[in-house]
């Protein structure tokens, strides 16, 4: 199976430019991220993860540097088209009331609908799909007030996928989940990426999760810049330790531990 | 269009023609049903009296009221949808405010300035205050674009609307001290609100604008469900937010300018009835809310404006406080229920 470079990145510097000053939050990012592969941002909080999420969707503009999706920049895409070419989670929870899930999911369609916002049989169909393929085909019916946080995670996944782009954001996709549930949703992520050939880049916490499904990680510290590689690659070159400062040998033990499992 | 949503707006329209018709049926002056129907047709009727009644007051003052409520109650649903606020309304961004303000300036100083009082001028009067208020509404509404543009949060957009709406009102009170008692009286008249002031010719033009505007509101249905997710979805599905939020702001702040300044403020409507709607239907997608807010809005509106005028209150009720009175309990009821069911009791 072919692995495409959907996305690639030269010298990207990120961060918020106001009227007075410009704050950069990270610079000299250069890598590439691969269909097919779950990809993990893993980082403290005020690393940056969410900025460069927010960068790499368009959100943000870059401060220096290029990103090019799918072998064009990112700066061309008008907004219409950049629906159909990448897709967000976010931590943002909208409070939706009297929407159902199957509604919720169909917006994902939004970029291909007329002025109305109808959906078509065909529309229809793909809701369906992305319903199965994450496995909640049945809650189409719920009100999405009424899930819990894991199923209403599952939901915007399924919204993504509905979307039918061929990258997918999720920022901490696993945050306010029990522990079940965080391993359920970055399995089922690892799956998609997989069976779907779809770009998975995501940001989280859960530092061992993360070693056991990610094909790639990507590591983000503060004004260090980004350091990736595989899993095993950034455990056995000690990169890994190195970038939590993991202080005493316990840790170390508990990371092999988790590897091994 | 599913089976229950249609049957709910047929009822919604079945209520309006009911609503409408009684509306024309009872007043101060008893008049038979079968005459009123004759007169509305055009027939002979037994009293040329009764068909001036019917015609020329009935008539315009419930088509007034029916346009006037859906013009709120969409525009209260944008509103409410944009800001993703259940207290969000149509007078909430100082859109009524400002038409306020417009009228005041109008009424209060042309009286100290200019030495005439305008409540005496009559239709040029009436021309005067309406084309304030247009002019005060629609000032404050380009205010809010323009802030709109400079800041990204709904919260704080929000707020500076409320706040703009408070510093029209303390001008208000200034040029109300200032003026005389007469031209006071004839602006806190204004400011009670009633579907009866716009007179005959004036109601055409009312309801011609209104006709043009409505359908106007309904092109952006498939945005306003967009602005739902929240922005970064909405965003992430191809929606440019910002002028999303401009178009709605705009669009609902151009009609309840001219109902505010063909009507005098309405509070409560637009407010309701979207949640009326939300509660009836159990749904949040806007190519149902819109058509039914519109039609609830007009039902709602006729029968204020029915209660208002029933026999006993012969001086007409301030349609402002009918409304008030009905509106703020469906609020407080809808927000109570759906507390309930997010805290699962």
């Amino acid at each position: 199976m072919k692995r495409e470079e959907t996305i690639q990145i030269r010298n990207l510097s990120i961060g918020y430019t106001s009227k007075h000053s410009v704050k950069v939050v990270t610079e000299g990012i250069t890598d590439t991220i691969r269909s097919g592969k779950l990809t993990c941002l893993l980082g403290e909080n005020g690393s940056g993860k969410s900025t460069l999420l927010r960068t790499l969707s368009g959100f943000l503009p870059p401060l220096s540097g290029e990103i090019s999706i799918l072998g064009k920049p990112l700066k061309a895409y008008r907004e219409k088209e950049l629906a159909t070419v990448i897709g967000v989670v976010l931590t943002e929870k909208s409070n939706l009331q009297n929407m159902t899930v199957e509604e919720l999911v169909g917006m994902g369609r939004s970029p291909y609908t007329g002025f109305w916002g109808r959906l078509s049989a065909g529309d229809r169909a793909k809701v369906g799909e992305a319903l199965a393929m994450v496995g909640i085909a049945s809650l189409r019916d719920r009100l999405v007030q009424t899930l819990s946080d894991g199923e209403r995670q599952k939901v915007m996944i399924a919204k993504a996928l509905a979307q039918e782009t061929p990258i997918i954001f999720l920022d901490e996709p696993t945050a306010f989940l029990d522990y079940p549930s965080k391993v359920e949703i970055l399995h089922l992520l690892h799956r998609l990426s997989r069976e779907m050939q779809k770009t998975v880049f995501l940001s989280t916490h859960d530092l061992e999760l993360a070693l056991q499904v990610a094909d790639q990680l990507w590591l983000m510290a503060k004004g260090r810049g980004v350091h990736t590689g595989t899993p095993e690659d950034l455990t056995r070159d000690g990169s890994l330790e190195r970038f939590f400062n993991l202080p005493d040998s316990e840790k170390r033990i508990k990371i092999h531990f988790d590897l091994n499992q | 269009m599913k089976r229950p949503v249609a049957i709910g707006m047929i009822l919604l329209g079945v209520s309006i023609l009911v609503l409408f018709f009684l509306n024309l049926l009872l007043g101060s002056v008893t008049i038979p049903a079968g005459q009123v129907w004759k007169a509305l047709w055009g027939g002979e009727v037994d009293n040329a009296i009764w068909q001036n009644i019917v015609l020329k007051s009935r008539f315009p003052q419930a088509l007034t009221a029916l346009v006037a409520g859906a013009g709120l109650s969409v525009a209260g649903l944008q509103m409410q949808t944009v800001f993703r606020n259940p207290l969000a309304g149509p007078s909430v961004l100082g859109v009524s405010s400002g038409a306020s303000l417009g009228v005041a300036f109008v009424v209060l100083l042309s009286g100290r300035l200019g030495g005439v009082a305008l409540s005496r001028l009559g239709y040029m009067g009436e021309l005067a205050m309406t084309m304030a208020a247009i002019i005060g509404a629609l000032a404050i509404m380009l205010l809010i674009v323009w802030v709109a543009q400079k800041v990204r949060g709904n919260v704080t957009l929000l707020i500076i609307g409320v706040m703009i709406g408070y510093v029209a009102t303390a001008i208000i009170g200034v040029l109300k001290f200032f003026s005389a008692e007469e031209d006071v009286r004839a602006y806190v008249v204004w400011g009670l609100g009633s579907f009866a002031r716009v007179s005959g010719g004036q109601v055409m033009t009312f309801v011609v604008i209104m006709a043009i505007l409505l359908p106007l509101s309904f092109l952006l249905v498939k945005t306003l469900n967009l602005l739902l997710l929240g922005d970064g979805y909405a965003r992430n599905l191809g929606l440019n937010v910002r002028r999303a939020r401009i178009w709605v702001i705009t669009c609902a702040g151009v009609l309840v300018a001219i109902v505010t300044a063909y009507c005098g403020p309405i509070s409560f409507l637009g407010l309701a009835v979207p949640h009326l709607c939300r509660g009836i239907f159990r749904t949040s997608d806007h190519r149902v809310l819109m058509p039914a807010s519109l039609l609830a809005g007009a039902s709602l509106a006729l029968l204020c404006n029915l209660i208002a005028r029933m026999p006993g209150f012969e001086g007409a009720l301030p349609v402002n406080s009918v409304t008030a009175l009905i509106g703020a309990p469906v609020v407080a009821v809808v927000l109570f229920r759906r507390r309930k069911e997010d805290t699962g009791e």
